[in-house]
């Protein structure tokens, strides 16, 4: 995985709370077997109106929401399903972070370990970006992991809170799972001192 | 010895932990019982490709086919017909990746496939004390054993398929008492929604729920998985039930169960395993089972739900701004206004299935409630059994001839309308009473307006032909 810094980024605002992964991404693009093409299907209910026509209401299809790399969206984003496909395709869509006032756990942990951020601000800070957005569409704000602070236009700065070790992976480019491989002689340890009585599985 | 008491989830936390966590990566946490199917696993199995990876732990991994299968009516050779080229090509690589992996497989249509969280408690598989994971959110359910069960993303299934283990932050504890007892008419599905509308679909966020309570220490097994596998829905990755007697009644005997004597060992672990008393959970909340009614969803999350008899609430009446965003847009999605009753509303389906309510028990009571009556002219009920074996066991009790004849569809084992990704799904604009789990917008169809409510519930509906409650029937019956 690429190492994640700092970057700069317009903001689009989706201030609905509890956004789930079945409106991130609808069932039937999970049937998938990689990872391609789930960018066309990002919010594909709201998107696109019955008859496949892009909805105008809809705020990504606004011009001023072209290009925007930041999602700002209500309390609780992510909830419901377990499906990967949701950062994915936010991922491929464009996004790199996403900013809300909490996430669900199953979407925060998957979102972490594809490079997607997900930035937990308060309730006043959230409803500033939201307002930002109406009021300056294409506006832009800084976000510095390592520093772990929001700029906004104005200059003010916002800390956010984000897991110690997701950080350094996300920092340093470091895959999980590579982690977890050299983690080998404890789990040999481990299984050894713990010889199940399950059966074997057949 | 350590002699600090703590909650059943910590117990099988502390059991579990590899490497604990520290101050700069999260715990290595050591699974017991991996499940996958279908659809969230083949970018694992690429992973593990790329890397030239094996799974570590073949023995303690069981696959399934549930989410994209059809349920449709098998041909003259017995096969399910998969119509769908995409949804047959991810059966494929299942059955490719656990063949070249060495998984054992439960194909389409054999004899103990099913929805994955039906199947692991059918087969003696999900056990007390175990650490359980699957890629599916509502792994939740197999926490009703007195196991640490939760749903994980793609990336963490390579990562235990190639470990058997995960790295995890500790989840804090929320106690969830439930006292009284139920009311006829009101099920353990009534219990979990309003659980759901009073805290919230956020409400368990960051929380491992342990249910507790005279109710629930009343209710079977079965009735405990419907309660726990709605936790995700309340936004609590696990929910979990102390084993007790009514436990290890319900495993004993099965498949995978210990048998002679690591089975009385396994018992007497498992005695050890619920909440010492004096432990203490980082939050409590309670209910009272004894005033419940039956509940029923009216919006697009599980927590907008309330009483069968209560009316819509109204946007305007929520302070916070995203807050009523989200209700004003669910109500315009479901055609339904502020003040409104369900009660009367009409249905064109009636979907009684999912991981939620799928098991024999669910279908044996329903059964016995639409015995001698008809589904209602215009509605057309789909009865999904959660496995085959499932399907069999009410065969064999003839709960299929009792649907049939009141004019339900009797139909193969699988996800079916509650994940709508298999050919079973409603056309925009239709209503339907739903036993799942999930009622967002497009969930069971695009366009598709969905009320959760008990399979009770669901069946006095079908009869009805419009939103009822079932306590009526009850009386008249």
């Amino acid at each position: 995985m690429e190492p994640i810094t700092a970057f700069q980024a317009k903001i689009v605002a989706l201030p609905i709370e509890n956004i789930d992964t079945d409106q991130v991404i609808p069932a039937s693009y999970l049937k998938v077997t990689d990872k391609n093409g789930l960018a066309e299907g990002l919010f594909y209910n709201w998107r696109y109106n019955a008859d496949g026509s892009p909805n105008p209401d809809f705020v990504l299809n606004r011009p001023e929401a072209q290009g925007a790399q930041i999602l700002i969206a209500g309390h609780n984003f992510g909830c419901g399903s377990s499906r990967e496909h949701a950062p994915w395709a936010l991922q491929g869509y464009g996004f790199k972070a996403v900013i809300s006032t909490y996430f669900a756990d199953i979407f925060c942990n998957n979102a972490l370990k594809n490079g997607l951020l997900p930035i937990i601000v308060d309730t006043e800070t959230y409803y500033q970006l939201v307002s930002l957005w109406e009021e300056e569409p294409g506006t832009t704000i800084d976000v510095d992991l390592a520093n772990q602070t929001l700029t906004l236009p104005d200059g003010r700065q916002v800390d956010f809170p984000i897991d110690g070790f997701a950080k350094y992976c996300l920092l340093n480019g470091v895959d999980q799972l590579g982690f977890l491989q050299q983690q080998e002689p404890d789990i040999v340890a481990y299984e050894r001192d713990h010889t199940a009585t399950y059966s074997t599985i057949k | 010895m350590d002699r600090q008491p703590k909650t059943l989830f910590e117990k099988i936390w502390d059991a579990h932990v590899v490497r604990p966590e520290s101050k700069d990566t999260p715990a290595v946490l050591y699974i017991d019982l991996h499940l996958i199917h279908e659809v969230t696993s083949p970018q694992a199995f690429t992973q593990l490709r790329e890397r030239g990876l094996t799974v570590r732990r073949p023995d303690r991994t069981l696959a399934t086919m549930d989410h994209s299968t059809p349920t449709t009516p098998r041909n003259t050779n017995g096969i399910i017909p998969v119509l769908d080229t995409q949804a047959a090509a991810q059966l494929e690589q299942l059955t490719r990746n656990c063949k070249d992996f060495g998984i054992p497989l439960y194909t389409l249509g054999t004899e103990n496939q099913g929805i994955v969280h039906v199947i692991g408690p059918e087969q003696g598989l999900t056990q007390p004390g175990m650490t359980i994971v699957c890629g599916d959110s509502h792994t939740s359910t197999h926490g009703a054993f007195g196991a640490l069960a939760f749903g994980i993303g793609t990336s963490e299934v390579a990562h235990v398929l190639a470990t058997q283990c995960l790295l995890q932050n500790k989840p804090r504890t929320c106690a969830v008492r439930v006292d009284g007892r139920l009311q006829p008419g009101v099920s353990a599905k009534d219990i979990i929604l309003a659980i759901i509308a009073q805290n919230g679909v956020g409400g368990g966020t960051g929380y491992v729920f342990e249910y507790t309570g005279e109710a629930i220490r009343a209710l079977s097994m079965e009735e405990r998985m419907t309660i726990c596998n709605m936790s995700i829905e309340g936004g609590a990755r696990a929910g979990m039930v102390a084993p007790d007697d009514t436990t290890f009644e319900y495993v004993a005997g099965r498949p995978y169960a210990p048998q002679g004597a690591a089975w009385d060992a396994a018992v007497a672990h498992w005695r050890t395993l619920p909440t010492d008393e004096d432990a203490t959970y980082d939050h409590m909340i309670t209910l009272n089972a004894s005033t419940l009614t039956p509940m029923i969803t009216y919006g697009t999350n599980p927590g907008m739900g309330m009483p069968i008899t209560d009316t819509i609430p109204d946007p305007m009446s929520l302070s916070d701004p995203s807050a009523r965003i989200a209700l004003d847009k669910a109500l315009k999605y479901m055609d339904l206004r502020p003040g409104e009753r369900l009660l009367g509303h009409p249905v064109e389906v009636v979907f009684l299935g999912s991981c939620t309510n799928s098991r024999i028990s669910d279908l044996r009571l329903a059964a016995h409630m639409l015995q001698g009556r008809k589904v209602a002219p215009g509605v057309r009920m789909l009865v999904v059994p959660g496995s085959q074996q499932v399907k069999k066991q009410a065969e064999a009790e003839g709960l299929h001839a009792i649907f049939q004849a009141a004019g339900a569809e009797w139909r193969e084992a699988g996800c079916s309308m509650c994940i709508a990704m298999n050919g079973d799904e409603l056309r925009p604009g239709q209503y339907a009473v739903s036993t799942s789990n999930r009622n967002f917008e497009g969930r069971q169809g695009k366009g598709g307006r969905t009320f959760l409510a008990s399979p009770l519930t669901a069946v006095a509906t079908a009869i009805n032909g419009c939103v009822a409650d079932p306590r009526e029937l009850l009386m008249t019956a």
